[in-house]
C-alpha cells in the first residue's frame, strides 16, 4: 500500500467510527487526491478529505473533530483517540440513506396487505377513541386504518408538458414523426398540455410533554403518509428542531419509529415553537421546501417561548405556503378555547384548524387537506 | 493550450489574478477537480459567489462557458438537444415540391431528417461535442431547481461524458468540460449525485478576504471604504437576519456608494443605501432596530485599523 491508500483507509475508519457514511467510492476519490496533494501538509490532507468525504455541510463539525484526532494521532501513534469523541460520535445520528437494500428485505418479510383484518366493531371503537388512552395493541391496529389514509393535496400545475389530445400547445416532435406519413403534409397534429404535480406535504409534530400521548400515535400517521407518498418531509419540533424524513422512509413503521426515535433527543421535553418555526423557515422551508407546499403542524400550541416571534415566523410560513393546518389534538375538550399563548399567536395564520386527537379527527384532517377550499378563502381579502 | 495548475496556490494566484479571491479550501477543491477530473459541486448561501467560480475558471483557462440554468421542468430538450421541427418539415415539403419524395421510401426520408444539420444543441450536447482545443467549462446552475429525473440522467452525462442521441449515435467529449454545480440547498441533491462529484461548502469570507474581494471587484473605491463595507456586513450578519448580505450584496452597495462619490459611510448614506444589501423589509427593520449609529460607528472604527 503505498501511504496515501495507508492513510485514506486508516481516516475512513475514523470516520465511519464517528457515524460518518463514507462510502468505499469516495475513499477511492480521496487516495488519488492525496496522491496529487501529498501526505505531509496538514491543510492538503484536510481539504482533500473536505472534497471528497464530506457531502452535507452539517457533517463539517463531525469530520472536523475526526480529523483533528487522527491527525494528531498520526503524528504520536500511542496517543488514543479521546473517549470523549466517541461518545460524541455515538450521540450524533448516522444520517444514512434508507434506500439500501436492508430495509426492502424486512419490508420484503412481511405480507403486502395486513392479513389480519380489522374487525368492523374494533375499527369502530378506535376510530373515535382519543389517542391519549390507547393501548400499545390498540395503536399497532390503529397503524392498519391509517394506512387507508392518503394524504392527497390538491395538485398543482407542473411545468413539464405532456402530450394530451386536448391540449393547446403544438408538439411539434410527434407532429414532424406523424407528418412524415403523409409525405411531410402535418394534417394530424399533435398537442401538449402541462401535467399536474402532487404538492409537498410538509409535517410539523410537536413531540413536547404536553404532547406525549399523541405525539407517537402522530409519529405513527406521519410513517404512513411518508410511506404512502412520494413528497413527504417530516419534522419533529421539541427544544430544537429534527428533520426526520430520512428516518421515515423505511417501509417497516417499528423500524421507522425506532430510527426516528434515536435521531430525536428532545422527546417530551419542552416547547420552542417559535424558534423551531424559525429554524424550519431559514433552513428549509423558505428556501424552497415549503414554497407551494401544504404544511401540516401537528401541536397543542403550549409554547414556552416569545409568541412575537412564533406569530412572525407563522406568517413568514403562510406567505410562502399553499395552506397551513394546524391539528391540535386539545380542541375536542370540552370548553376549549385556543388560550394556550402561541396558539393564539399563530391561529390568524392558520388556514384550516382541526381536531386530532382520533382516527376520524384523522380523517378530516385528510378530507381538509385534499379540499382546495380553504385556500379560495384565502384569495378573497379579509 | 490547456492550463493545468500545479498545487492548490497555484490555481489560488490564477484565480486571484481574474478576479476572484478563493479561500484554501475552494482553490484546493478546483485544483482537484482538474486534476482529478471530476465535477465540482458548490453549494452555499445565495450570493456567495458560487456561480462566479465557473465564470472566472473560464476567464482563467480560456475554455467557452457553457451555462445551463436548471428550473423545475426541465428535460431533455431543453438541456441536451432539440430537433429543428420547423426546418424539418420545410425540409419535407421541399422534397414533396421537387418530386424527390416519390422516389424515396419512408424510411430513407425519415433518415434525411435526422441529420445533424437539423439538430438543436443545448447546453449539454454543447459541452461534450465541444471541439476544440481547449476545454469549455460547463456550469450547471442551481442543480436543486431540477427535479430529480433530471438529475439522474445529468449523472449518466457526467460519469461517461458522452451523449447519445438515439437518431444519431454517440457523442463523446474529446477534452472533458470543467463542470461545476451550484446548489443553494433548497432540497438535498442525491447522494449519489454527490459522491460523483467534489463537494465545497463556500462560505461567507472573512473580514480580510471581503475587503480584497471588494477592492479587486470595484477598484474605484479607497480601501478605507471596502474596510468599512466588509466591517458593516460582517456586523449585519451577527443579526440573525432572514438574508444576511453575501458579496455579491457587499459588492453591490460598495458599487452603489462608489456611484455616491462616498469615501466614508455615515448614518444618512446607510439608510439610502440600505436597499443594496438587505432585500427584505424586516431585515431592514431589524438593522435600524440595532441602530444604524451603532454599526457605522463600529465600521468606522474597523475601517481606520491596518
Amino acid at each position: 500500500m503505498t501511504p496515501a491508500e495507508r492513510m485514506a483507509v486508516a481516516f475512513a475508519r475514523v470516520l465511519r467510527g464517528a457515524a460518518l457514511k463514507v462510502p468505499t467510492d469516495s475513499v477511492l476519490a480521496f487516495v488519488e487526491a492525496l496522491g496529487t496533494l501529498g501526505v505531509e501538509q496538514r491543510a492538503d490532507v484536510y481539504w482533500a478529505g473536505r472534497a471528497t468525504l464530506v457531502r452535507h455541510p452539517e457533517d463539517i463539525a463531525l469530520y472536523d473533530t475526526a480529523f483533528a484526532a487522527f491527525w494528531d494521532e498520526m503524528r504520536d501513534a500511542p496517543v488514543p483517540v479521546d473517549r470523549e469523541q466517541v461518545d460524541l460520535a455515538a450521540d450524533l445520528a448516522d444520517d444514512s440513506d434508507n434506500d439500501d437494500g436492508d430495509d426492502d428485505d424486512v419490508a420484503g418479510d412481511r405480507p403486502e396487505r395486513p392479513t389480519v383484518a380489522l374487525r368492523w366493531s374494533t375499527a369502530e371503537v378506535l376510530r373515535h377513541k382519543d389517542f391519549a388512552t390507547y393501548t400499545e395493541t390498540e395503536l399497532r391496529d390503529a397503524q392498519l386504518l391509517m394506512q387507508e389514509l392518503r394524504f392527497i393535496g390538491p395538485p398543482r400545475r407542473s411545468y413539464r408538458l405532456r402530450p394530451d389530445r386536448r391540449g393547446r400547445r403544438p408538439d411539434l416532435r410527434a407532429t414532424m414523426r406523424a407528418s412524415l406519413r403523409a409525405a411531410g403534409e402535418p394534417i394530424d397534429r399533435r398537442w401538449r398540455e402541462p401535467g399536474d404535480r402532487l404538492r409537498r406535504l410538509v409535517l410539523l409534530l410537536d413531540i413536547s410533554g404536553s404532547m406525549e400521548p399523541y405525539a407517537r400515535a402522530m409519529l405513527r400517521f406521519a410513517h404512513a403518509a411518508v410511506s404512502g407518498r412520494q413528497k413527504v418531509e417530516a419534522f419533529a419540533i421539541g427544544t430544537r428542531l429534527t428533520r426526520m424524513t430520512k428516518e421515515l422512509e423505511s417501509r417497516d413503521p417499528d423500524t421507522a419509529l425506532a430510527r426516528a426515535g434515536t435521531r430525536v433527543h428532545d422527546w417530551s421535553g419542552g416547547t420552542r415553537l417559535g424558534e423551531c418555526l424559525r429554524t424550519f423557515n431559514d433552513q428549509w422551508g423558505v428556501r424552497g421546501m415549503a414554497r407551494g407546499a401544504i404544511v401540516v403542524i401537528l401541536s397543542d400550541g403550549w409554547d414556552r417561548g416569545d409568541p412575537e416571534l412564533l406569530a412572525e415566523q407563522m406568517r413568514r410560513l403562510r406567505r410562502v405556503s399553499h395552506q397551513v393546518v394546524w391539528v391540535n389534538p386539545l380542541k375536542v375538550t370540552p370548553g376549549y378555547a385556543p388560550l394556550a399563548r402561541g396558539m393564539a399567536a399563530a391561529l390568524p395564520f392558520v388556514d384550516d384548524f382541526v381536531e386530532g386527537h382520533s382516527l376520524a379527527a384523522m380523517q378530516e384532517l385528510a378530507r381538509v387537506i385534499a379540499d382546495n377550499r380553504s385556500r379560495d378563502r384565502r384569495r378573497t381579502p379579509k | 493550450m490547456a492550463v493545468m495548475p500545479i498545487s492548490p496556490a497555484d490555481v489560488a494566484s490564477a484565480l486571484t489574478m481574474h478576479g476572484y479571491i478563493p479561500d484554501d479550501g475552494l482553490a484546493t477543491a478546483v485544483y482537484l477537480s482538474m486534476t482529478l477530473r471530476r465535477p465540482l459541486l458548490l453549494e452555499g448561501e445565495a450570493g456567495v459567489g458560487k456561480t462566479e467560480v465557473a465564470k472566472v475558471l473560464s476567464r482563467w483557462t480560456g475554455g467557452e462557458l457553457i451555462r445551463l440554468q436548471c428550473y423545475e421542468g426541465i428535460d431533455v430538450s431543453q438541456a441536451v438537444y432539440d430537433w429543428d421541427y420547423g426546418r424539418q418539415l420545410l425540409h419535407l415539403r421541399a422534397a414533396e415540391a421537387t418530386g424527390e419524395s416519390r422516389s424515396l421510401t419512408t424510411s430513407a426520408l425519415e433518415a434525411q431528417l435526422y441529420q445533424e444539420q437539423f439538430l438543436l444543441q443545448r447546453a449539454l450536447l454543447q459541452a461534450v461535442s465541444h471541439q476544440g482545443d481547449v476545454a469549455p467549462v460547463l456550469l450547471i446552475d442551481e442543480i436543486d431547481r431540477a427535479d430529480d429525473e433530471f438529475e439522474a440522467y445529468l449523472l449518466e452525462v457526467l460519469s461517461e461524458y458522452a451523449i447519445t442521441v438515439p437518431e444519431l449515435g454517440r457523442f463523446a467529449a474529446t477534452r472533458p468540460p470543467l463542470v461545476v454545480l451550484t446548489s443553494n440547498r433548497t432540497r438535498d441533491v442525491h447522494d449519489a449525485l454527490k459522491r460523483r462529484c467534489l463537494y465545497h461548502w463556500v462560505q461567507h469570507p472573512d473580514f480580510e478576504r471581503e475587503v480584497q474581494i471588494v477592492r479587486l471587484r470595484v477598484p474605484q473605491v479607497l480601501d478605507r471604504l471596502a474596510r468599512q463595507v466588509a466591517a458593516a456586513a460582517e456586523t449585519m450578519r451577527s443579526l440573525n437576519l432572514y438574508k444576511p448580505p453575501g458579496v455579491a450584496e457587499t459588492i453591490d452597495w460598495a458599487q452603489a456608494l462608489a456611484a455616491l462619490g462616498r469615501s466614508d459611510i455615515d448614518e444618512h448614506v446607510v439608510e439610502a443605501t440600505l436597499g443594496a444589501v438587505l432585500k427584505y423589509r424586516e431585515d431592514q427593520d431589524r438593522v435600524r432596530q440595532h441602530g444604524v449609529a451603532t454599526l457605522v460607528r463600529h465600521a468606522l472604527e474597523r475601517g481606520a485599523v491596518g
